[in-house]
C-alpha cells in the first residue's frame, strides 16, 4: 500500500485499523441491520411467504382444476363413443330388418312367379303333346295310306288291316 | 485518488476506505454522520427498495422487481433448509438480514466514488461476532452440555480424540475471525486493485492497460461481491446447522 505522504490530516496504512472510528462504525451498523431486520421480519418476509404459499395454492388449484376437466372430457368421450355404439347397432338392425322384409316379399313374388311359370308350363306341356299326337296320329294314316296306295300299285290285293299291323310295327320299330 | 505530483506519481489506494464526517470536519465520534453512516443508510434504502417496494402489488404473476425478491427469498430459504435443516427455517430472518445486507452493501461499493462499509474490518467483525455468539449460545440453550459434543469426535479412535478436540476447539474459535476477515478483505483488496489501476491509467504510457485492467477486475469485483456474500451466508447456515445438531 502506499504508505508515502498523505496530503492533510489523514493517518498513514490502513483506515481498517483506525480504532477510533471503530464505535461510530458499529453503531451505525447496528442500527442499519436492526432496521434491515425490521424491513425483513415484518413487512418483507411475511408478505413474500404469503405471496408464494398463494401462488402455490392457485397452481395447485389450477391443476385439480384442468385434472377434473380432463376427466370430464374423457367422461364425455366415453358417452359420445357409447352413443356412436348404440346408433351403429340401432342402424345394422333397421338394415337387418329392410333385409328380412325385402327377402320375404321376394320369396312370396319368386313362389308365385314359380307357381305361374310351373302353371304355363304345364299348359304349354300339354299343347306340346297334343300337337305331337296330333302329328303321331297324322303320320300313322299317311303312312297307311301310302302303303296300302303302295301295295295296290304293285298289284296285290292284300289285307287292309295286315297292311296297318304291318306299318304300325313298322313305326314303332 | 492519483496525483502526479512534483515526485511523480503517487497513489492512494486507501484513501477510499477513509472513515469521515459528512458535515464539517470535526472528530469521528460515536454517533457522528459519516460517509460510513450514508452508505450503511443505502443498504438499508436498498433492502428497502428490493424487498417491500417490488412486491408492494403482491402479484400472483410477479413482475421483474417482484420476480428478483421472491428469488432472493428462495435463494436464502433453501440455502437455509438444505444446509442447517427444517428447524434452521426458524432463524431464516436472521439470515436473511444477514445476506441482504451484505449483498446490498457490497454492490452499493461497487459504485464509483462510493464508500464500501463490508471493506471495514469493523463491520464484518460485527457481523461475524454476532453469528458466533448467536449460534454458541444457541447450541448452548438447545443442547445443553452436550453442544460440547461438537469438540468431541465420536467417530475418531479413542487416544485421537483428545487431540482432535483441540483442535476442533482451536477452529471454533478461528471462525469468527475467518468469517470476518474473508469478507472485508476480499472486499478490501478489490477495491485497492482497482484504485491502484485508477492510478495508473494517469499516466499516458499505460493507460490502455490500466484501464482494461480496470474493466477485468472490476467484473470480477462484481462477481466477488456476491460470491462473498453467499460464503458468509452459507457459512451462517453451517455454522446453525452445527449448533442445531452438534454431534457429528
Amino acid at each position: 500500500m502506499a504508505t508515502e505522504t498523505v496530503a492533510g490530516e489523514v493517518e498513514v496504512g490502513m483506515p481498517q485499523l483506525d480504532f477510533s472510528t471503530y464505535p461510530n462504525q458499529i453503531f451505525w451498523l447496528v442500527v442499519a441491520l436492526v432496521a434491515v431486520y425490521y424491513i425483513l421480519s415484518r413487512i418483507a418476509l411475511p408478505r413474500i411467504g404469503s405471496v408464494l404459499a398463494e401462488r402455490q395454492g392457485t397452481i395447485t388449484n389450477d391443476i385439480a382444476a384442468a385434472e377434473e376437466l380432463k376427466l370430464k372430457s374423457v367422461e364425455a368421450e366415453k358417452t359420445y363413443q357409447k352413443a356412436l355404439a348404440d346408433a351403429r347397432a340401432e342402424a345394422n338392425k333397421i338394415v337387418e330388418a329392410a333385409k328380412a322384409d325385402i327377402q320375404a316379399d321376394l320369396d312370396v313374388a319368386i313362389a308365385k312367379a314359380d307357381a305361374e311359370i310351373a302353371v304355363k308350363a304345364a299348359e304349354s306341356e300339354k299343347a306340346i303333346g297334343q300337337i305331337r299326337a296330333g302329328a303321331l296320329e297324322s303320320i300313322e294314316a299317311v303312312a297307311k295310306d301310302t302303303a296300302e296306295a303302295i301295295v295296290v300299285a304293285f298289284g296285290g290285293g292284300a289285307d287292309k288291316s295286315a297292311i296297318d299291323g304291318a306299318v304300325l310295327d313298322r313305326l314303332k320299330g | 485518488m492519483a496525483e502526479t505530483g512534483e515526485g511523480g506519481l503517487s497513489i492512494h489506494p486507501m484513501d477510499q476506505f477513509i472513515v469521515k464526517p459528512l458535515f464539517g470536519d470535526g472528530p469521528v465520534g460515536m454517533f457522528t454522520i459519516t460517509n460510513a453512516t450514508l452508505w450503511l443508510a443505502l443498504a438499508v434504502v436498498s433492502v428497502l427498495l428490493l424487498m417491500v417496494m417490488t412486491t408492494r402489488r403482491r402479484a400472483i404473476v410477479p413482475g421483474r422487481g417482484q420476480s428478483v425478491a421472491e428469488l432472493a427469498y428462495g435463494f436464502v430459504h433453501k440455502m437455509v433448509e438444505d444446509v442447517a435443516g427444517k428447524d434452521g427455517l426458524k432463524y431464516f430472518p436472521y439470515i436473511m438480514t444477514l445476506f441482504l445486507f451484505i449483498v446490498c452493501a457490497n454492490f452499493l461499493g461497487l459504485l464509483p466514488m462510493s464508500f464500501t462499509t463490508t471493506s471495514h474490518i469493523a463491520v464484518t467483525a460485527i457481523l461475524a461476532l454476532g453469528v458466533f455468539f448467536t449460534v454458541t449460545v444457541l447450541g448452548f440453550v438447545k443442547n445443553g452440555a452436550s453442544f460440547l459434543g461438537l469438540f468431541w469426535v465420536a467417530s475418531a479412535p479413542l487416544p485421537l480424540r483428545p487431540v482432535l478436540a483441540i483442535i476442533e476447539l482451536i477452529s471454533y474459535f478461528v471462525r469468527p475471525v475467518s468469517h470476518s476477515i474473508r469478507l472485508a478483505g476480499n472486499i478490501m483488496a478489490g477495491h485497492a486493485v482497482l484504485k491502484v489501476f485508477a492510478g495508473f491509467a494517469a499516466v499516458g504510457a499505460v493507460a490502455p492497460i490500466a484501464i482494461f485492467g480496470m474493466v477485468g477486475v472490476y467484473a470480477l469485483e462484481v462477481l466477488v461481491a456476491f460470491i462473498q456474500a453467499y460464503v458468509f451466508t452459507i457459512l451462517t447456515c453451517v455454522y446453525l446447522k452445527d449448533a442445531l445438531h452438534p454431534h457429528h
